[in-house]
C-alpha cells in the first residue's frame, strides 16, 4: 500500500470530454480530482477525450489536488492506450473500473509500469485505486485491496453494484450496508483509503449531507463528487469539533514536549499517549486546517 | 502524411473548438471563425499548424470553428482530427503528444 | 495630455470640447451654480395631446436636445415610438441624451445617426449593433459617457441642457401626475426619470394608463409637464425586468459570491447599521444570499441597500435585515412591485443617489459596493465600457459612483472563455483604481495597496487565497495565453467622462 496519509474526503467527477469542466475543475478546493474517460465519454468520443485530459494534465494547474483518471475497463479496447497516455501525463493515480480480482489490478500493474518504463516516468510513481461495483468485487475487496503496494484506495461505485444485486438506490441507503462496511474492511485491513459513492440527487442536499453524516461514521475517508456544490457540505462534515481540535492540540503539545526532551515517551496528564492517539491528533489537526479553523498562530477560531 | 479521410473532432460548446480536416491541394488552408478572432485568429492557427507538422501533414483544408477555447483544448482537439483524418484512431502515435 | 490614470487625451479634445483631464476621484467642495429650466405657463383643465405627432410638431425644433428614460429596459415602446415620428418629420442635429440606451433602441438609433436626425449623444452606454456602429466611426461627434450621478450633474449645471424630455409612465393623470408603481407595465422607481422632470424645459408624458384626476403617489408633478399623450401600450411587461430573480447554480459564480461574502463580513465595515449596493447578475445575487445567512448569523442589521434594486435585496427588507432601501431603479418585478406597498423601499432621484456636485448623494454614505468588470487592470482601473474586441458594449451605470463606497469590491471570473479580465492595461478606463479596494475572482482576491488596514485584516481570515493583482493577471495570462493587441484609428468616437464632469478616457475607433 501507498504509505501516505493525505486527506481524500472530496473526490469530484470531471467528465473527460468537456474542456469547460476540465479547466476550471482546480478552483473548488477538492482533494481528488477524478477525470472520467469511462462512462462519461460516448464510445466515438474516447480518444478525443484521452488527448484532452492528457492536453490538460500537461497545462492546467490543480493545485494541490490528487489527480485521478478513471480509464475504460480491462475488456474495452480503449484500456491499454489510456494507461499509456495517462502515465505519459504522469497522473498520480489510475481508477480501474468494474475490478473483481487482484488478477485484475496485477495485469493493470504490469501495463502501468512497461508504460513508466516507456515514458521514462519513475518506476513505481502512478498509483492505482479500484472501483468495486459488483457482487464478486465485494466478495474479493480484500484481495483487490491489497494487490498491489501502488493500491492507495478502493471506492464503491453504487449504481453498477445495486443492478448485480438486483435492486436499486433506495433513500435510506439499506441495499449498500453490507457493500460499504466489507468495502471499508477491506481498504483499512489494507491500510488504504476508502471512497464512498456518488450522491446524484443535486436538488436534495439535506439527503447528501446525512449520507456524508452516515459514511464518515462508518469510517470512510470521503465520497465521490459529481458537482462542485457538494464539496462544501462534504468538508463540513468532515470537520472536527472545537473539542476534538483542542484535545489533539494537547496531543501535539505532548510530542512537542516529548521531543524536547528527548523522551521516546509521550505522556499527556500523566497518562502515556499511544500510536493510535497520534495518528488521529494528526488527523485531526489536518482536517482541522484543511477547514480553516486555525488561525495565522494555530489557534482554534471561535465561531 | 497524407489524410486518408475528412475527419472532425470538438463540439461547438462554450470553451472547446471545432475542427474539421480534409485533403487539400494547397500546402494548409485555413477557413477560422473565432470569438477572440482579433486576439489569438494568429494564435489558434499557429498551435494547430503545429500539430500537424508532428504529424508530418503538409497539405490539408482545415476548417475551425473556435469557441474560446484554451490552447491545450486547440492541441487536444487537433491531435484527435490528425489520428482520425490518418486513419490511425487507435495507434495513438505518442512522439506527437 | 496623460492624465492622472495615465490615459493619453488629445489636446484637441480637450480643448474642443473644453475639458479638463481626470485628476483624482475627490471632488472636494466647491461652489456651483446650477440652472433653471424654462417654464410655460398654463392654467387649462388638462395638458392632453391627441398624438405623438402633434406633440413632436408642438415641441421640437432642429438642434434641440431631448430626452428618455431606459426604466421600461428591454420592454420599452416609448424610444421607437417618439423617435420614429422625428425620424419621419425630417428633424436634423438632434442631440440624443437619454439616461441610457438598451438594446430594443439600437436599431432606430443607428437609423436617426445615419438619416442625420441625431448627431450628438450622451449616454450611460450603448450596445449590440449601435455600439458597433459607433465603435466604427457611424456618428461624426464622439458620444459622451456619463455615470447616473454625473448625467444629473451635468443636467444641473447645464452641460446637458433638455429642450424636450419625453418620458413614458405606467400611469398619468390628465395633468401629468405619474408614478412608476401603479400599472400593468409598472417598473417601480422613476429615479433616472425624476432629473428629466425637474429640469426639462418641455416635458412630455406618454402612457396607456389615463387615472382620474388626481393620480397620487406622484413622483412626476403636474407643475413640471406640459403635455399628456395617451399611447396604446408604453411597454412589454414581461420585458421590462428580469422575471423571477433565480438563484445561480454555476459553481464558479457561487465560488466567487462566496468569497466576496468572505471579504464584507472580515472587512470592518461589516457591523450594526452598515449600508451595500449589489448589483444585479448571478453572482451579486448570490452574494446577496450568503449575506443574508451572515447577517442573521452575526445579528447584523443594515441600515440601507442602495442603487439597483433586485428581489432578493426587498426580501431582506421584508425580514427586518435591512431597515430602508433606497431605490434608484428596480431591476425585477418583485422589487418593481413591491415598492408602492413598501414605506420602507424609498424611491429616490439620480442626483440624491450619486451626484457628486451635490450637498450630500446617498453613495457618499455607502459602506460595501459590489461591483462588476469586463477588465481589471494591475493599477485597478476597471473597464466596464469596451469589449474584448474594442467595441463600445456596455454602461457606465453607477459604476463610478458607487466606487466612492468604504469598500468597493470588484467581483469578476479571472477569465471569460479565453478573454483575460485582469489585464496589464484596461482597454478603458471608466473607474479609476484608487477607488477599488478589493477584486475578487475564483482563484482568490487582490487587495488594492493602498489599503494597508484591508491587508491586515484580510490577512489573518484562514483560507482566503490573496494575491497581488499582478499576480492574477499572470495566472490569467498563463491560462490564456498573451492576447494581441487590440487595434484602433487615430479617431476619438466617445469620451468617457469621470462623475466629476472631468475626462477619464477616450475610445476611438476600431480597425478591423
Amino acid at each position: 500500500m501507498a504509505a501516505d496519509e493525505r486527506l481524500r474526503r472530496t473526490m469530484m467527477f470531471v467528465p473527460g470530454n468537456n474542456p469547460g469542466l476540465i479547466k476550471d475543475a482546480g478552483i473548488f478546493g477538492v482533494d481528488s480530482i477524478m477525470f472520467d474517460l469511462e462512462d462519461a465519454v460516448s464510445m466515438t468520443e474516447k480518444d478525443s477525450a484521452r488527448y484532452l485530459v492528457y492536453e490538460a494534465l500537461q497545462t492546467f494547474d490543480y493545485g494541490n489536488a490528487e489527480l485521478v483518471v478513471r480509464i475504460n475497463g480491462l475488456d474495452t479496447p480503449f484500456y491499454e492506450n489510456d494507461i499509456k497516455a495517462m502515465v505519459k501525463a504522469g497522473i498520480d493515480v489510475i481508477r480501474l473500473p468494474k475490478t473483481e480480482s487482484a488478477e485484475m489490478i496485477h495485469q493493470l500493474e504490469k501495463l502501468v509500469e512497461d508504460a513508466e518504463k516507456e515514458f521514462g516516468r519513475e518506476v513505481g510513481s502512478t498509483n492505482l485505486m479500484a472501483a468495486i461495483e459488483s457482487a464478486m468485487g465485494v466478495v474479493n475487496a480484500y484481495e483487490i485491496a491489497s494487490a498491489s503496494d501502488r493500491m492507495i484506495g478502493i471506492a464503491l461505485s453504487a449504481e453498477d453494484y445495486t443492478t448485480d444485486m438486483k435492486t436499486h438506490r433506495y433513500p435510506d441507503g439499506k441495499e449498500l450496508e453490507y457493500a460499504r462496511n466489507a468495502i471499508l474492511h477491506a481498504a483499512r485491513a489494507a491500510k488504504i483509503a476508502a471512497f464512498d459513492t456518488v450522491f446524484t440527487n443535486l436538488d436534495d442536499m439535506e439527503g447528501f449531507v446525512r449520507e456524508t453524516e452516515y459514511i464518515k461514521q462508518l469510517g470512510f475517508d470521503g465520497k465521490s463528487l459529481i458537482n462542485p456544490r457538494q464539496v462544501a457540505p462534504v468538508n463540513k462534515v468532515y470537520a472536527p469539533t472545537q473539542k476534538e481540535v483542542l484535545n489533539a492540540q494537547n496531543v501535539m503539545a505532548a510530542i512537542e514536549e516529548a521531543k524536547r526532551k528527548g523522551s521516546g515517551v509521550i505522556a499527556m496528564n500523566g497518562q502515556m499517549v499511544d500510536r493510535p492517539v497520534v495518528l488521529r491528533a494528526e488527523r485531526v489537526m489536518k482536517l482541522a486546517k484543511a477547514n480553516n479553523l486555525l488561525d495565522a498562530e494555530g489557534n482554534y477560531i471561535e465561531k | 502524411m497524407e489524410i486518408k479521410q475528412t475527419a472532425m473532432a470538438g463540439t461547438l460548446e462554450s470553451s472547446d473548438i471545432q475542427i474539421v480536416l480534409s485533403q487539400g491541394s494547397n500546402g494548409i488552408e485555413f477557413d477560422l471563425t473565432s470569438d477572440v478572432m482579433k486576439q489569438f485568429g494568429d494564435d489558434i492557427k499557429q498551435t494547430i499548424e503545429d500539430v500537424l507538422k508532428a504529424f508530418k501533414i503538409d497539405s490539408a483544408m482545415v476548417k475551425v470553428v473556435d469557441k474560446g477555447a484554451l490552447t491545450p483544448v486547440i492541441k487536444a482537439r487537433a491531435i484527435t482530427a490528425c489520428q482520425r483524418a490518418l486513419d490511425m484512431k487507435d495507434q495513438p502515435q505518442w512522439e506527437v503528444l | 495630455m496623460k492624465n492622472n490614470v495615465n490615459r493619453e487625451i488629445p489636446d484637441q479634445i480637450l480643448n474642443d470640447y473644453n475639458y479638463e483631464g481626470f485628476k483624482s476621484a475627490e471632488f472636494g467642495n466647491p461652489e456651483i451654480q446650477r440652472v433653471a429650466p424654462k417654464v410655460t405657463a398654463q392654467t387649462g383643465p388638462s395638458k392632453i395631446v391627441e398624438s405623438v405627432k402633434k406633440v413632436v410638431a408642438d415641441t421640437l425644433e432642429d438642434g434641440m436636445t431631448i430626452s428618455f428614460h431606459h426604466h421600461f429596459r428591454e420592454g420599452d415602446y416609448v424610444f421607437n415610438m417618439v423617435m420614429r415620428e422625428i425620424i419621419d418629420a425630417g428633424y436634423k442635429n438632434l442631440t440624443l441624451a437619454p439616461s441610457s440606451l438598451t438594446n430594443v433602441m439600437n436599431d432606430i438609433v443607428v437609423e436617426a445617426i445615419e438619416k442625420g436626425t441625431v448627431t450628438n449623444i450622451t449616454s450611460s452606454g450603448m450596445r449590440g449593433s449601435l455600439g458597433d456602429a459607433v465603435s466604427h466611426g457611424a456618428l461624426e461627434n464622439p458620444v459622451i459617457f456619463r455615470s447616473h450621478g454625473n448625467r444629473a450633474r451635468a443636467i444641473e449645471s447645464g452641460e446637458i441642457k433638455i429642450d424636450v424630455a419625453f418620458l413614458g409612465v405606467p400611469n398619468a393623470d390628465e395633468m401629468g401626475n405619474a408614478n412608476g408603481m401603479n400599472g400593468d407595465t409598472a417598473f417601480g422607481s422613476l429615479g433616472y426619470a425624476l432629473i428629466d422632470a425637474q429640469y426639462a424645459d418641455k416635458l412630455v408624458l406618454l402612457t396607456d394608463n389615463l387615472m382620474p384626476y388626481p393620480n397620487t403617489p406622484a413622483s412626476i408633478k403636474q407643475t413640471q409637464v406640459d403635455y399628456v399623450v395617451k399611447v396604446d401600450e408604453v411597454g412589454n411587461p414581461d420585458k421590462i425586468g428580469s422575471g423571477a430573480t433565480r438563484f445561480t447554480k454555476d459553481p464558479k459564480e457561487l465560488q466567487i459570491a462566496q468569497m466576496v461574502n468572505d471579504v464584507i463580513v472580515n472587512s470592518p465595515y461589516f457591523k450594526q447599521g452598515f449600508s451595500f449596493q449589489t448589483g444585479s447578475g448571478g453572482a451579486a445575487l448570490a452574494v446577496t444570499r450568503f449575506l443574508r445567512k451572515a447577517m442573521i448569523e452575526n445579528q447584523i442589521k443594515a441600515s440601507f441597500a442602495l442603487g439597483g434594486i433586485t428581489k432578493p435585496t426587498v426580501d431582506l427588507l421584508n425580514e427586518g435585515l435591512v431597515e430602508r432601501i433606497m431605490d434608484v431603479q428596480d431591476f425585477d418585478k418583485g422589487a418593481a412591485s413591491s415598492m408602492k406597498n413598501s414605506p420602507n423601499q424609498q424611491e429616490i432621484d439620480a442626483s440624491w443617489y450619486a451626484d457628486p456636485a451635490n450637498k450630500g448623494a446617498m453613495v457618499d454614505k455607502l459602506d460595501v459596493a459590489i461591483l462588476s468588470a469586463l477588465e481589471i487592470d494591475t493599477n485597478f482601473n476597471v473597464n466596464v465600457m469596451s469589449g474584448s474586441d474594442g467595441v463600445i458594449r456596455g454602461a457606465i451605470g453607477g459604476h463610478q459612483d458607487a466606487a466612492t463606497a468604504n469598500l468597493t469590491i470588484i467581483s469578476a471570473p479571472l477569465v471569460r472563455g479565453r478573454i483575460a479580465t485582469i489585464v496589464p492595461e484596461v482597454t478603458t478606463v471608466i473607474t479609476p483604481g484608487e477607488s477599488i479596494d478589493v477584486v475578487v475572482t475564483e482563484l482568490g482576491i487582490a487587495i488594492n495597496p493602498k489599503r494597508k488596514d484591508l491587508i491586515d485584516s484580510l490577512s489573518k481570515v484562514p483560507g482566503l487565497p490573496i494575491f497581488s493583482i499582478e499576480e492574477l493577471q499572470q495566472k490569467a495570462e498563463k491560462m490564456v495565453g498573451a492576447a494581441k493587441p487590440l487595434e484602433f484609428t487615430d479617431r476619438v468616437v466617445a469620451l468617457a467622462e469621470y462623475r466629476d464632469g472631468s475626462l477619464i478616457d477616450v475610445i476611438k475607433q476600431v480597425k478591423d
